[in-house]
């Protein structure tokens, strides 16, 4: 029993290990695919006096700015954190860890791979496979945006203001459509005698001949884009929105605060993509209509886990590259894209689903 | 007659933006692999145009004798008042071989933070003795470091060609004239 618990244990540090170091790379990742969109070379200058010094690789290492996100992070630790005067206190040290812990939470219930047990079973590489997986994702990254609205509250300042309440309402109004446009996918998952559930891994497992990308595009569609908006990230970053709001509701904020904030982005954005490659492109399956390719023994989990792990990172190349292609758009217009683009086109192709389905079970 | 241009109104695929979202992302994408638009500075250096004002240096002839003849012309024309001459007189005892020679700076001192690299000393030069060259980057601890004093101003400007050789004809025709020549 306390093996047990120690194992999991070590295996959740493990997971949250590998996220924030995803998060960090993820950092570099936007600096340098900015560059090279700009035109610009991007971070190459950064070495670990040892690492660097090791012919060949080590420079090879510099220049592709390895080392950077280290000195990015003892960056954050290092500088003053500055408290304004006029802030409440509490609520302000308070915002960073709510806006921190959704992200490292919704963590728990993906899964990232899959292996055999001795029996020739299916099961998840997961922290906790949840039957309500999915509603256990929404429910709790969305959390993430009382960080946002506290850390603007608690700022007494009236940019922060501003950011915060832009992503509250932003965040109401992709949350129905990203709800609405996910349902098809569901539906079609639970096949009759199936208890799939809104278990994560079972989706997984009913795309192995289809991903449902290619089956439900416009549920993929309206997902993504609720995902960009939910993420915060370009060309829905309201909250931020630096050339209106100044910072948006970090304004006030620096140092290690400041540093946690954009780590839970990046972990907001890393966990999005994530849960798009599960419901979308069809988690560690190889590629549509080749089945379930990998051997069943420990290299088949591990191949499994990296396949996964590099649709991840393709999502997250989608992310940067969308957000240094487009403009943003005004406040008034992403509210009006949600309300009545988005959420009437999710309710349709949930209608439309619904009834295919309908129909196809009863033929 | 007045050409008409049709109004085409946005068709169904236009009005969901995706297509010009798409042909952004590829503008984009191409550019990632267009050569770098930047210098990677300190080790790469840009290729710095014909007749680039730089720092002022003060140059040597051919012959390695320092050309300015300190008539000041300089430090009046410049307009941040960057230059200082202290002007002084060649010994021709201690060195014949420039008694033809009419003067030399005992001090030239340029205030590199004042100078506000506009040429005029260059220009109006009469011994083409100053020169703006390639020197773009200078950086210092202190101020004083930074008022550049007469040795460093002639290392920094080297030898550059001359097509008058004005002194070597002055005294050809000083030996012309005492030989009983014409002049």
């Amino acid at each position: 029993m306390i093996e047990a618990i120690l194992l999991k244990a070590l295996f959740a540090l493990i997971v949250i290990g590998v996220l924030m170091g995803l998060c960090a790379y993820s950092v570099l990742a936007e600096r340098k695919v900015s560059s090279w969109i700009q035109g610009r070379v991007g971070p190459n200058r950064t070495a670990l006096p040892f690492v660097a010094a090791i012919p060949i690789v080590g420079p090879m290492l510099q220049r592709m700015g390895i080392f950077q996100p280290i000195a990015d992070g003892a960056k954050f630790l290092f500088k003053e954190e500055p408290v304004p005067g006029h802030v409440n206190k509490f609520y302000f040290f308070l915002a960073p860890i709510l806006s921190i812990v959704p992200a490292l939470l919704t963590v728990v219930v993906l899964p990232f791979g899959e292996y055999y047990t001795a029996a020739g079973e299916a099961c998840p590489i997961v922290l906790a496979n949840l039957d309500i997986g999915i509603l256990f994702v929404f429910a709790v990254s969305s959390l993430g945006v009382y960080g946002i609205i506290i850390a603007g509250w608690a700022s007494n300042s009236k940019y922060p203001l501003y950011g915060s309440i832009r992503a509250s309402a932003q965040m109401i109004s992709y949350e129905l459509a990203m709800g609405l446009s996910v349902l098809p996918v569901f539906l079609w998952a639970n096949a009759p005698q199936s208890d799939a559930g809104l278990n994560l891994f079972s989706v997984v497992s009913a795309q192995e001949d289809i991903w449902f990308i290619f089956w439900q595009p416009i549920s993929a569609l309206l997902f993504l884009v609720a995902l960009f908006a939910e993420t915060n990230r370009l060309p829905f970053d309201m909250p931020e929105s630096e050339t209106e709001l100044v910072g948006g509701f970090h304004t006030e904020y620096g140092g290690f605060k400041f540093g946690l904030f954009f780590v839970a982005e990046y972990a907001h954005m890393i966990i999005g993509s994530a849960v798009f490659t599960i419901l979308f492109l069809g988690g560690w399956n190889f590629l549509p209509g080749l089945g379930d390719l990998w051997p069943h023994n420990v290299l088949g989990a591990i191949i499994s886990v990296v396949w996964f792990m590099a649709k991840v990172a393709m999502l997250l190349f989608l992310f940067l590259w969308v957000r240094w292609t487009l403009p943003r758009f005004r406040y008034d217009q992403v509210m009006n894209l949600g309300w009545s683009v988005l959420l009437p086109l999710a309710i349709a192709n949930l209608l439309f689903y619904t009834l295919l389905i309908a129909f196809i079970e009863r033929a | 007659m007045a050409k008409v241009i049709e109004r085409k109104p946005l068709n169904w695929a236009e009005k969901t933006y995706l297509p010009q979202i798409l042909s952004g992302l590829k503008v984009t994408f191409r550019n990632m692999f267009r050569k770098k638009v930047t210098l990677e500075y300190p080790e790469e250096r840009p290729a710095l145009p014909a007749h680039y004002r730089g720092a002022p240096t003060l140059v040597k002839d051919p012959n390695d004798r320092v050309k300015c003849v300190s008539c000041q012309l300089c430090e009046f024309v410049c307009p941040p008042k960057a230059i200082r001459i202290t002007p002084g007189s060649i010994n021709p005892g201690a060195d014949p071989e420039r008694s033809h020679v009419e003067k030399e700076p005992k001090e030239f001192e340029i205030n590199m933070l004042r100078c506000i690299y506009c040429g005029l000393c260059e220009e109006v030069c009469p011994e083409e003795a100053i020169f703006l060259q390639n020197t773009f980057s200078l950086t210092g601890q202190s101020r004083e470091e930074l008022v550049f004093k007469k040795d460093k101003l002639l290392e920094m400007g080297g030898t550059l060609p001359d097509s008058h050789f004005k002194w070597d004809k002055k005294k050809e025709a000083e030996v012309h004239a005492a030989e009983g020549g014409h002049h």
